[in-house]
């Protein structure tokens, strides 16, 4: 489909980390089905702060899965303040652009990763 | 990307041309250039060439000649009938009324014309997408001026009870207009019968040339042109006429008529074996439409827990060619109007997809999607979380 790159098709086609991580660190949520793109993120945090696992399962057009796919990529191996700093231009970036209508609805990846952290640093303050 | 087998299923965007339609057309893009309007020769040759098309189409719908107006394509003819009907009447009234699952050639022209400060009411439709004929009668009003029902839903295949629709709109005196641009190949069309005013024919879904679509027009009904010019059609359409495409039009106008019976037969067959091999094969698919009263070609199905794009791009590795009606796909990323109308949840309306089969498909095609169509299903839903969670809930 020419409205994708060969990064996009590629990761949509093979997508990297899917799957859930059944004793997460921390979960993140974002989108609804009813606005078409929907992504939940599981990480899983060592002892010396990195990201040791990123998982994800999305529902969506090929964007969104391309996504992230390549957010998980991106973040795997970083420490809590390197994956903050993904944004979703730079996962667009990475992908080799997104199409303009898809930049904002399916481009959530970075969103539901940094809320992931979120409820990390949250289960974590508490303990 | 090459692939093992190229399975072609997305009929109802575009479909092959009739190499019947081809030839016939050829020689108006050659030797044959004359301008039917005018008075020499060659304007002759092509006048003649347009009226024997004219006569051609319809002879398809059991019309009078003089009664078609040529388009540029179906979405013209629908504007013109939608439009043209109602500046005709806007003396008697100012409230249309067309169905909720028309095509937006209809609707976006209705909502246009609301824009205006014409009222607009849409007429909803069933679970099947079929409309409601007591909400038609009683929505009807002393200045409605327009019902606009179309004879079948390309979308989910659901063909409507027109000539009932109407009768009620006959019993008030107000035109009524159907778009048969999906069915026209199809189904038997006989104007006098369907008692309708207007009609509205492609010609790519008759499998003639893109480019090229007639409005049919009762005798005495008034339409005001869109496009203002030279008195071609019957001053109803300015413009040039498209000779060669034109000539595509009622060469497949008229195989549409002699081959109607085989070729449906022949659809229908295919649409009933993917309508019922694929839920025997992938649990959680629900064919939309009505499962009876529906066009021949279309198999459209929803599949719960994922969506449609993805669905589309994988079974293109695979070289199956389909559409679908989620909004991931659609360049406005809005839902399907139809499915909305008819009253399916939104996130499981995502999951739409349509097969439109065509003559040249075989029932190895089915055999073939049937084949690699459920892994593709299989690994969204292992990537989705709606799928997980309804795994979850299910225990």
């Amino acid at each position: 489909m020419a409205q994708y790159s060969d990064v996009v098709m590629d990761h949509f086609t093979n997508p990297r980390n899917v799957g859930e991580i059944e004793d997460a660190d921390g979960v993140g949520e974002v989108g609804n089905p009813v606005c078409g793109d929907m992504m939940t993120f599981y990480i899983k945090v060592d002892e010396e702060g990195r990201l040791a696992e990123v998982k994800y399962k999305t529902f969506g057009c090929g964007a969104a899965i391309a996504v992230s796919s390549m957010v998980s990529e991106m973040a795997k191996g970083k420490t809590i303040e390197e994956a903050l700093k993904i944004t979703r231009d730079g996962v667009a970036e990475e992908l080799g652009g997104l199409p303009a209508n898809k930049m904002h609805c399916s481009n959530l990846g970075a969103d539901a990763l940094h809320k992931a952290i979120e409820d990390y640093l949250e289960k974590k303050g508490k303990e | 990307m090459r692939t093992a087998r190229e399975v072609y299923l997305d009929n109802y965007a575009a479909s092959p041309l009739l190499p019947e339609a081809r030839d016939a057309m050829l020689p108006f893009l050659g030797e044959s250039f004359g301008n039917p309007s005018s008075l020499h020769g060659r304007g002759d040759a092509a006048r003649e060439a347009v009226e024997e098309a004219r006569s051609r189409v319809a002879a398809l719908i059991g019309a009078a000649p003089e009664e078609i107006i040529f388009t540029c394509n179906g979405t013209e003819a629908n504007n013109l009938a939608v439009k043209g009907i109602t500046a005709g009447s806007r003396r008697k009234g100012r409230h249309i009324m067309v169905s909720a699952v028309e095509h937006f050639s209809v609707l976006h022209a209705a909502r246009s014309l609301e824009k205006q400060g014409y009222e607009l009411e849409l007429v909803p439709v069933d679970e099947y997408g079929r409309i409601d004929l007591g909400a038609l009668r009683s929505l009807m009003r002393d200045d409605t001026i327009l019902v606009s029902v179309m004879l079948a839903n390309g979308e989910v295949g659901t063909i409507q009870p027109v000539a009932e629709a109407a009768c009620i709109a006959a019993e008030r005196g107000v035109p009524f207009h159907t778009d048969a641009a999906a069915a026209a190949a199809h189904l038997p069309i006989d104007v006098e019968s369907l008692g309708v005013q207007a009609l509205t024919l492609s010609s790519d879904l008759l499998y003639g040339p893109q480019g090229v679509g007639a409005l049919w027009v009762r005798r005495g009904l008034r339409v005001i042109p869109l496009l203002d010019g030279g008195v071609q059609e019957g001053g109803r359409r300015g413009g040039t006429e498209n000779v060669a495409g034109i000539v595509g039009m009622g060469v497949a106008a008229e195989l549409a008529r002699e081959r109607m019976t085989e070729r449906s037969a022949h659809l229908r067959g295919l649409r009933d074996a993917l309508i019922a091999g694929l839920p025997a094969r992938v649990d959680h698919v629900h064919l939309t439409g009505h499962p009876v009263e529906r066009l021949p070609w279309n198999a459209s199905f929803v599949v719960e827990f994922i969506e449609g794009e993805g669905m589309l791009l994988l079974l293109d590795q695979q070289g199956v060619a389909v559409s679908s009606g989620s909004a991931c796909t659609s360049r406005a990323l809005k839902g399907s109007h139809v499915l909305t109308a008819m009253g399916v949840p939104p996130e499981r309306a995502q999951g739409s997809i349509l097969f439109s089969f065509g003559p040249q498909n075989t029932l190895q095609d089915v055999d073939y999607v049937l084949e690699v169509f459920p892994p593709i299903v299989e690994r969204l839903r292992q990537m989705s979380p709606l799928y997980a969670k309804f795994l979850k809930e299910r225990g």
